[in-house]
């Protein structure tokens, strides 16, 4: 009787688009790899579309074994979670497998398995357990400060890893502390930190300790009349040069060559021998060759060619606005966007502070996947190795998104047993 | 302001600006379709050059020629001025449709052969006009070619790899359109001759023309040509066999007796190698496989024949060995136990060689397959053919040498359980299987297990295993198995001096010469079908054997005639470079074996069965 009333509960508009998504994606996999030379079928596994498809049917295991669990378990494990998550990104670190120059997987026999794709899913729990306390102060700048690490920790991790585009998505988790109350300056902050460590690894040192204290001297004399913010002003530009400091010191001195190229093609992606530069050119030139319409399924051109890095992964998108065409494209989009603001919808409606906080999560960790891997093959943002959600090809991501958004429409589907508790 | 309105506010105006964004890539901007069709990217397979065949005098036997497939793009293609394409390549509108439709069934972005292996002569003609049809392109490629027309069937043809093949591949390397060796030493030895595919990827833009290499060729990789090969073959040898035998049905193999080395294998009828290479294969391939001559059998290795009167000194061996006969011992043989050309009187075994007397050998055999081991003349057979066939298989018979050409037949040797299924066990005994003592009845054997039994002769009991390729990229191969055939040498002193005989007196008169002593023993194989075959085998010199030869003529008579004489003019090539014996050459160029002329010395090794009855009683 409960399993049936819980079908009643939950979201079919998101499991819709979801299954959407999955197939969309298994079906340009095929389309990227598709050669009439050799005419696989959609189900040979020894392609990436039959492989696809196994991910696809155990991820639909995975969503039945969420929908069994009871949804109260999530808020109980969730720091167990996360710190088992860590820890993990600790040891990928020392026993992982290098993968196109990072260091981001662990090879198990034939299986291979990204931790870095399920901390995003244990990130999200700690962060919505850690502010669902009704005890904290969601405003309190203490509060702020160690829900900011708990997110920070890990971009780190993988950051050492080699994976900037991994780092990005954790950094998208600010989204939440500015939902749940975060004053704007500290997301304006955020922004900063982001821009001068980027400004390190592209201007001299010297150069910007001289632009930081030119500005800082600037405000100063023109803004400032109190002694207060004289301060605060001269305390920043001092934190911002020590910054600077320390992550050249650690660009140059602590980190291997190999690490610190990782770092430095995530401001200059055509410092990688693999050529994402011209890979961007060739996805706009597959795109842009698509006209309204596109070419048809499977007649794509430009996106057939096996030498392509990440054809059927990070750059799926390219097959879908060449073979589809605009109105294809955007009606990804549009199905991205619905997905995005009804995910968001759901949030706003639950009763638990961490159901709430959990799917601003979700949502972030979304958002900022989709906007920044199609910003990317349309050549609006630099490349970042990050994959479109359900759609890329891949076994660790699909499995981690399914797990991010069916624990939420799991407790989406719960979210009135809360208030009979409470 | 709603914190949650203002992201979903943030999410939507993102999901617009890629709709707007990508409105002006795919719609505004043409740059992008333009770049496209200008950045079709060709995969060009290069195929290597495969290895060239030389003899063993670096004469150079097979080589590669260039031609030239014409490929299609049928969607970049243009059909207007298809008419004057027509022209060019020689082909009716109506063709041109046919193809331009079947390369448009397979894909029509993709590159498809639309005209096969272009001779070089026509495609001179059509290059630099080529460059004017969009969508069609030349891919050089090379087919074999042959310095001489011989030895068709033993080289063996290239051919495309068919989708079986390529199925069963386990080492996963030929993919459609690669060359294969189909048939002899290109089939066997491919995995040298073939090499290894190159492959180039280059930018074309709609016009087709080339714009430059992919990516500076980072992912071109260059074919590697095969490797060479060198036979063991004598090209001059080898032309000089088959033009002895044209005209005629049969199979001739020489070999080095000291090293087991093919110094020639000839087969006709034949064919000419060259016309199963390059673009009418299909058709003369349907040609030869019909013609009813079956120019396609190799016969040195795959026709078999009863071994005839030259299975007289593998009897001759195995009776010595066994000690049932003296090196001197002198049998009577009055004649009648079996029909026989020599005259009746007291033989040993070197007479019986020269004369080719058959009831000698009824006798010998019959003292080989009974030596009184038991009472039974069934079990005590028994006894006598096991130890028979055993060495009868060390002599190489009835099972494959192990020659390194494709298709080797390994003949035929009855063995005990043959003739148990015959006449049923201990059913049988010497009287039924008598007919095997002078190389009748189920023995079957193959001109080259002849050829090796006589290089056994001249080796005085081993044979090293006839082979054809002597290097590979100028690395010789690995030394050959010694195989010895368990017969001790001395007794292959009285036989060789018989087989002197039979040229010096006997029925090889004709492969007599006056500067080289010549060992070699003729057969008149019967043939239920027909005229008899002729057969003879011979090695020279006598005392440092350079060259052993055993030929075949089908349906030519006498063993005398037709395969002595072209046997004899073979080894006198060999080891004079030059024919002195004119007169005999014109005799078998003319092939006129026929009975019609007065021959003094010839006798006709004639199995004339007598009701098996008759036989059975004299024998009680």
């Amino acid at each position: 009787m409960r399993e049936n009333q819980l079908i009643y509960r939950l979201d079919w508009l998101t499991i819709a688009i979801y299954f959407a998504l999955v197939i969309g994606g298994w079906l340009s996999i095929y389309a990227a790899e598709y050669n009439p030379d050799i005419n696989n079928s959609i189900f040979n596994f020894s392609t990436s579309a039959g492989r696809q498809f196994v991910w696809i049917t155990t991820s639909v295991g995975l969503i039945t074994f969420i929908m069994l669990l009871d949804f109260r378990i999530y808020d109980t494990i969730s720091y167990f979670v996360y710190g088992g998550m860590v820890l993990l990104l600790i040891a990928v670190l020392f026993f992982g497998k290098e993968v196109a120059g990072s260091k981001s997987w662990f090879g198990i026999g034939s299986f291979e398995f990204q931790p870095s794709e399920f901390a995003k899913f244990a990130v999200c729990l700690a962060l919505a357990r850690y502010f669902s306390k009704s005890t904290r102060k969601t405003s309190e700048l203490n509060v702020q400060i160690i829900g900011f690490l708990i997110f920070v920790v890990p971009l780190v991790l993988v950051v050492l890893q080699g994976d900037a585009g991994t780092a990005i998505v954790f950094a998208s988790l600010v989204i939440v502390l500015f939902k749940e109350g975060m004053h704007p300056i500290f997301l304006i902050g955020a922004i900063g930190v982001a821009v001068l460590f980027i400004l390190t690894l592209l201007l001299n040192q010297l150069v910007l300790i001289i632009c930081i204290s030119a500005i800082a001297i600037l405000i100063i004399g023109l803004v400032s009349r109190s002694l207060n913010k004289i301060l605060v002003t001269i305390t920043t530009a001092i934190i911002a040069i020590a910054f600077v400091f320390s992550v050249d010191f650690i660009l140059t001195e602590v980190l291997k060559p190999h690490q610190q190229k990782r770092v430095m093609s995530l401001v200059n992606p055509n410092a990688d021998p693999l050529g994402i530069g011209w890979n961007v050119t060739q996805s706009k030139i597959a795109i842009g060759s698509g006209g309204w319409f596109g070419k048809g399924y499977l007649e794509g051109t430009q996106t057939k060619f096996d030498f392509v890095p990440k054809q059927t992964t990070d750059f799926i998108f390219s097959t879908i606005g060449e073979e589809q065409g605009w109105m294809g494209s955007v009606l990804l989009i549009a199905a991205f966007t619905t997905l995005l603001v009804r995910l968001i919808f759901l949030a706003n409606r639950q009763k638990s502070a961490f159901a709430r906080i959990y799917g601003y999560g979700v949502t972030s960790i979304l958002f900022i996947h989709f906007a920044l891997n199609i910003a990317m093959t349309i050549g609006l943002f630099p490349v970042i190795g990050i994959p479109l959600p359900f759609f890329s090809y891949g076994g660790s991501s699909l499995w981690g998104f399914t797990l991010l958004l069916f624990v939420f429409i799991k407790l989406d589907a719960h979210r009135m047993q809360v208030l009979q508790r409470m | 302001m709603n914190r949650s309105l203002i992201i979903q506010v943030f999410i939507v105006m993102v999901g617009l600006t890629f709709a707007i964004r990508l409105l002006s890539i795919q719609i505004f901007n043409e740059d992008y379709k333009l770049a496209a069709e200008n950045n079709v990217i060709q995969k060009i397979i290069d195929y290597p050059y495969r290895g060239l065949v030389y003899d063993r005098n670096n004469s150079l036997m097979v080589f590669n020629t260039p031609v030239y497939d014409l490929m299609i793009v049928p969607k970049e293609a243009e059909l207007k001025d298809s008419t004057r394409l027509c022209q060019l390549l020689q082909i009716t509108h109506r063709e041109f449709i046919e193809k331009y439709e079947k390369a448009r069934s397979f894909s029509p972005i993709l590159a498809s052969k639309f005209m096969e292996q272009i001779p070089n002569s026509l495609f001179a003609s059509i290059q630099d006009q080529l460059v004017s049809f969009s969508g069609f392109y030349a891919l050089p490629r090379t087919v074999r070619d042959y310095s001489s027309p011989v030895m068709a069937n033993t080289i063996g043809y290239v051919g495309e790899v068919d989708r079986r093949t390529i199925r069963n591949d386990t080492t996963n390397y030929y993919k459609s359109g690669d060359f294969i060796g189909i048939t002899g030493v290109e089939k066997e030895y491919e995995k040298y001759l073939r090499g290894k595919r190159g492959t180039r990827y280059q930018m074309v833009n709609v016009q087709g023309v080339v714009k430059g290499a992919f990516k500076d060729g980072e992912y071109d990789t260059v074919p590697i040509p095969g490797e060479n090969i060198q036979l063991t073959i004598d090209l001059e040898l080898q032309e000089f066999a088959e033009k002895l035998l044209k005209g005629k049905v049969g199979g001739v193999v020489a070999l080095n007796p000291a090293t087991g080395e093919i110094l020639a294998i000839a087969s006709y009828p034949s064919y000419d190698p060259a016309s199963l290479s390059g673009r009418d294969r299909g058709k003369n391939f349907l040609e030869i496989q019909n013609d009813t001559l079956k120019p396609l059998f190799n016969r040195p290795l795959q026709a078999t024949y009863p071994p005839g009167s030259m299975f007289k000194v593998v009897q001759s061996l195995i009776a010595l060995e066994e000690g049932m006969l003296g090196p001197n011992e002198k049998i009577m043989c009055e004649g009648g136990l079996i029909g026989d050309h020599a005259p009746p009187g007291l033989y040993d075994v070197r007479r019986a060689i020269e004369k080719s007397s058959n009831n000698f050998y009824f006798k010998v055999f019959k003292r080989v397959i009974q030596q009184g081991y038991e009472e039974s003349a069934f079990l005590d057979s028994r006894i006598g053919l096991e130890k028979w066939h055993d060495y009868i298989t060390k002599f190489g018979l009835g099972r494959k040498l192990g020659v390194d050409i494709p298709n080797e037949s390994p003949g035929f040797a009855p063995s005990l359980s043959y003739y148990d299924r015959v006449y049923g066990e201990n059913r049988w005994k010497f009287s039924n299987i008598y007919s095997l003592s002078i190389g009748q009845g189920e023995l079957l054997v193959t001109p080259i297990q002849m050829a090796n039994l006589c290089a056994i002769v001249a080796n005085k009991g081993y044979y090293i295993t006839p082979h054809i390729v002597k290097s590979i990229d100028n690395e010789p191969l690995k030394s050959f198995a010694r195989n010895e055939v368990g017969i001790s040498e001395e007794h292959f002193d009285p036989v060789i001096d018989g087989m002197e005989q039979v040229v010096l007196y006997g029925s090889g008169l004709r492969a007599r010469m006056p500067d080289i002593s010549v060992c070699g023993k003729t057969s008149t194989v019967e043939n239920p079908h027909g005229e008899d075959h002729s057969g003879f085998m011979g090695f020279a010199p006598k005392d440092n054997p350079q060259i052993a030869v055993a030929a075949y003529v089908e349906n030519a008579g006498w063993g005398a005639r037709a395969a002595a004489a072209t046997a004899s003019l073979i080894i006198e090539k060999y080891l004079n470079g030059e024919i002195k014996r004119t007169w005999l050459e014109d005799y078998v160029l003319k092939g006129d074996f026929a009975d019609k002329k007065v021959e003094k010395v010839e006798k006709k090794d004639t199995l004339q069965l007598k009701p098996l009855k008759e036989v059975a009683a004299t024998l009680q």
